[in-house]
């Protein structure tokens, strides 16, 4: 007796060789989802890895057989062991990810399988998402569609061997297509959670620039050559005039000769919003800087949910900003603060380091005898900026110890930071308390939206000093240096072409009318897309009539969504069955009526024995019984199907009458 | 020894949502469509969870979005796994008989009437194992053979056939599994065995050629297609194109009796009924004219395919209702 053993399953993924098409649709899309790493990876990675691609690809196209386990696994550890040796660690973001990437290359070398394609797959999708801690723009949205495309195309590939491309590029646009919605509905619904569930990687948010808590020389003028974002402020009502932008950061104390430090952030209730300025409505989007401090006009006049007052107006958030921040502000503007200002902090505003810089304090001290008093004292001090020809530039000359004494006597040229530095050192050697506020100065408005958009470039520093009776006030002494700084902005105050940024330059007018269309898109991508958070969550579900929903809500709502869209493809599914075809229709029609007639015909009788037995049983009808059998038998196996001969058919069917 | 309790035929015939065999063409209804995930569709489940972790974790909007893109993908393929199996038309075609020992061909034919195609569509006996994988293109009939070992002699009914498909993702396993009233008649497996004496019975021990029969040549009669070619008046032929077949007389010799009877008494049923078969096969192959003789039933003597067809029949049926 012959008993087979059950045979292995020809649908298993593990047992099915992958198709050339298919692999060439999974290098494909590795290509795409590493290219964003392979930028910023060593060269060697990035080497080694296309160099493991291109192995497999002629592999494929020359039918060589795919290199040994052993010799994979000696790659692997040379590999890892580099790795190490260059980051001196392996579970670090970026070693991680680059790891990942090298991984993506020796699994590709052993992609034998449709098992092993969907893996290389699933590191797609992987390699993906650690892009996204680089970058979420549009661009990488629309690379991520891409990929996702290609992988869908060669899983389908993977499912269906041999199947024609253009099918399976259907099969694969319709899947798609319904992934969509159901896409939308987890995107719109899904209860989302703030902040990390657990600490990220020391590395976590390298290589961001910004402003920082310490200003030395030099290192605000590097942040004027990034084009980079730094927030976008949309107001409600009028948009204050270009010598009203100053965004207030951090405030900055201690100064070590060198250096100013801002020193501990001291929290304080909020403070009474200034009087006699004009208010301003507006809404910060925020790109996250992992730092604390929130920018705002100056004056802030309330604080944003999670966020306090420091004693010198700052405003810092209670966690770092880590992901882009949303919150809505009111300022002041040309208000006056803290008229009676702590004692303690007004001698801290006043501490000098011993042995520096002699000739700015001989010059202050000058100032001190011959003033009348305070204010008298900060004139001549504006009315020496204003007429020492100082030059504005963004590549300052470097500074030796006495760096203030270099500025103001020798070089005479050098940044906003330069020149806040100074003055604030020469106000408190003339025994002026002064504090350095960094922050920004400026901002684009976009024509399209009217939302104001500030760079890196855009990075200031001024002075505010305190005087009797009207507390601190701003002092720009930059703006008393280089008037037009303030007017015009960065480009018009530095001489032509001085390592701007290229948009910044003013010959390319068209380029940034282009652009504002484009940033204005990007807002309300990061607005809509990117800045989707719980409370904008909240909001959307207000819009559906569920006012203060919480996350039980939420899966309520999307359960029932998803439920829908369920139904409705399960629906689609049982819609799309075809109309049936005529000819059989017909028959089946005609079985019908003779089966009536008590002649049934049997499983496997075919037409002519079936006619035929009924011709007989059913002389009265035989002719157009033979003749409905014989147009059947001719449509139904014949090579052609006339539409006439069809309809011809239905009407024999409908006329017969059978005694 | 302890044993599973069976299930109830009935409440089974339920769970599945039909009651077997069944008649005709069977459509594939969505009742009995079956979805399960695949260990890649688990694989992939785990990537979802960790792909939505590192998104809550690093706040990343787009990851979030990716993984929301792939839990659709995973939604949209499931229902798209079941429409390749549901709503898919199954009839059971004629087998052609066989010996025992030898594989009968089933054959099933797939109607899809719908507009789309149907790829990779696994086949598989469950009792034997056998199985394999076709492609319906939208609106087409397609045949499918199963090849299906029949051990025994009798009539072997196809039994459950199971339909699977993983397209288009590999995600998930959908199958149904169907019953056809389909059958095959399995004929003894033949037995290698000279031919018993004519006209004697059993036991005799005498031997005598049967070709001693076709000596006495009696006359001509007209060509019949299943003459051997032996007994064909080849000399005639030549001489005027006339096909004739020659014509012995002596019923007793050229008649032969195969009995059940004839065979020694040890051998059993089914051993019996392997020699009957070969000697059917051996008397047709010689061109005599023979008959079967079994308890209960008598096939009177002749010759040709439809004859022997039926001989072996009446040994592939013997015994059963």
């Amino acid at each position: 007796m012959t008993t087979l053993l059950p045979a292995a399953h020809p649908l298993a993924p593990e047992l099915r060789a992958v198709g050339g098409r298919e692999l060439a649709g999974l290098i494909l899309a590795l290509l795409l989802v590493a290219a964003p790493h392979a930028l910023r990876a060593p060269w060697w990675v990035t080497l080694l890895t296309l160099g493991l691609y291109a192995w497999r690809a002629a592999a494929l196209l020359n039918h060589w057989p795919l290199p040994r386990r052993t010799l994979l696994l000696l790659i692997t550890m040379a590999a890892v062991l580099a790795i190490w040796l260059q980051y001196r660690m392996l579970f670090g973001r970026v070693p991680g990810i680059v790891l990942l990437v090298l991984f993506s290359g020796l699994k590709l070398l052993e992609t034998r399988t449709h098992r092993d394609a969907a893996v290389v797959a699933f590191v797609c999708c992987f390699l993906l998402i650690t892009n996204f801690l680089y970058s979420q723009s549009i661009p990488t949205a629309l690379l991520m569609v891409a990929a996702l495309a290609a992988i869908t195309v060669t899983l389908v590939g993977c499912s269906a061997p041999g199947r024609p491309l253009r099918a399976n590029l259907r099969s694969s646009a319709l899947l798609l297509a319904h992934a969509a919605p159901a896409a939308l509905v987890l995107f719109l619904l899904f209860p989302r959670v703030p902040g990390p569930m657990w600490g990220l990687p020391q590395d976590a948010q390298s290589g961001v620039t910004g402003l920082s808590d310490t200003m030395s020389p030099g290192n605000v003028s590097e942040l004027a050559q990034s084009d980079a974002l730094v927030f976008r402020a949309e107001f409600a009502g009028a948009i204050p005039s270009p010598r009203q932008r100053y965004w207030r950061g951090p405030v900055l104390w201690d100064f070590d000769g060198r250096n100013w430090r801002a020193g501990p952030a001291l929290l304080i209730e909020p403070p009474p919003a200034p009087q006699g300025g004009r208010n301003y409505r507006y809404a910060m989007l925020l790109e996250p800087h992992q730092r604390n401090w929130l920018f705002a006009l100056e004056t802030p006049a309330q604080r944003p949910a999670n966020a306090n007052f420091t004693v010198d107006r700052q405003l810092v958030s209670v966690l770092p900003v880590r992901s882009r921040l949303r919150y809505d502000m009111v300022s002041v503007a040309d208000g006056h603060t803290e008229v009676h200002e702590r004692e303690a902090l007004l001698r801290r505003a006043l501490r000098l380091p011993d042995d520096y810089n002699p000739r700015a304090m001989a010059l202050a001290a000058e100032w001190r005898r011959d003033a009348r008093d305070a204010e008298d004292l900060l004139l001549r001090a504006v009315g020496y900026f204003r007429n020492a020809k100082f030059s504005y530039t963004l590549e300052p000359p470097l500074l030796g110890r006495d760096a203030v004494d270099e500025f103001l006597f020798v070089t005479r040229s050098g940044f906003c930071e330069h020149f806040a530095s100074a003055f604030a050192y020469l106000m408190r050697a003339a025994g002026v308390p002064a504090r350095v506020v960094t922050g920004y100065l400026g901002g684009d408005p976009n024509p399209i939206d009217g939302i104001l958009t500030v760079r890196q470039s855009d990075a200031h520093a001024w002075v505010e000093v305190h005087l009797a009776g009207r507390g601190w006030t701003r002092v720009d002494p930059t703006a008393a240096a280089v008037p037009g700084r303030l007017d015009f902005g960065l480009a018009r105050s530095v001489p032509a072409g001085a390592g701007l940024p290229l948009l910044m330059r003013p010959q390319l007018e068209w380029l940034r009318g282009l652009r504002h269309s484009w940033e204005a898109l990007v807002h309300q991508w990061n607005l809509r897309v990117l800045g989707y958070n719980p409370e904008r969550q909240r909001e959307f579900m207000s819009w559906l009539g569920v006012e203060g929903a919480d996350w039980r809500d939420l899966a309520v709502a999307l359960a029932a969504a998803l439920g829908a869209i369920a139904l409705l493809l399960l629906a689609w599914s049982l819609r799309r069955r075809a109309r049936p075809d005529p000819v059989q229709s017909a028959w089946q029609s005609f079985c019908r009526k003779l089966a009536s007639r008590g002649v049934e015909r049997w499983p496997h009788e075919g037409p002519r024995d079936y006619s035929e037995r009924a011709a007989q049983r059913m002389p009265g009808a035989s002719d157009p019984i033979r003749h409905i059998a014989a147009l059947y038998v001719e449509l139904r196996y014949g090579r052609e199907r006339p539409p006439e001969r069809i309809g011809e058919l239905a009407q024999c069917v409908r006329v017969l009458r059978l005694a | 020894m302890l044993r599973a309790p069976r299930p109830n035929p009935r409440l089974l015939n339920w769970f599945y949502g039909f009651t077997p065999p069944e008649r005709g063409a069977v459509l594939l209804r969505h009742r009995r469509v079956y979805i399960v995930p695949t260990r890649l569709g688990w694989m992939f489940a785990a990537t979802l969870g960790l792909l939505l972790l590192g998104s809550i974790n690093y706040a990343l909007a787009l990851g979030f979005v990716l993984a929301f893109a792939l839990a659709g993908i995973g939604l949209a393929g499931m229902v798209h796994t079941a429409r390749n199996l549901a709503l898919l038309s199954v009839s059971a075609g004629r087998a052609e008989p066989v010996f025992a020992g030898e594989a009968a061909q089933f054959r099933l034919y797939l109607e899809n009437r719908a507009r789309f195609d149907r790829p990779a569509i696994l086949l598989r006996h469950l009792a034997s194992g056998a199985q394999l994988v076709v492609h319906v293109p939208a609106g087409a009939l397609t045949e499918a053979v199963l090849a299906v070992p029949a051990a025994r002699r009798g009539r072997l009914a196809l039994g459950r056939v199971m339909l699977e498909t993983r397209f288009p993702l590999g995600w998930y396993r959908s199958w149904s599994y169907i019953e056809p009233d389909a059958g095959c008649v399995v004929y003894p497996r033949p037995e290698r065995a000279p031919l018993p004496p004519a006209g004697l019975h059993a036991g005799t021990g005498a031997a005598r050629a049967l070709g001693s029969g076709n000596d006495d040549f009696s006359g001509l009669r007209g060509y019949q297609r299943s003459d051997s070619p032996r007994h064909m008046a080849w000399k005639v032929f030549a001489r005027s194109d006339n096909l004739l077949t020659k014509q012995f007389s002596g019923d007793a010799a050229t008649e032969l009796w195969l009995e059940w009877e004839q065979l020694p008494a040890g051998l059993d049923t089914e051993a019996r009924l392997s020699r009957l078969a070969g000697w059917v096969l051996a008397a047709e192959r010689t061109g005599a004219r023979y008959g079967l003789r079994l308890p209960g039933q008598d096939i009177a003597p002749a010759r040709g395919d439809a004859h022997c067809t039926a001989c072996l029949q009446a040994l592939a049926l013997f015994g059963t209702p």
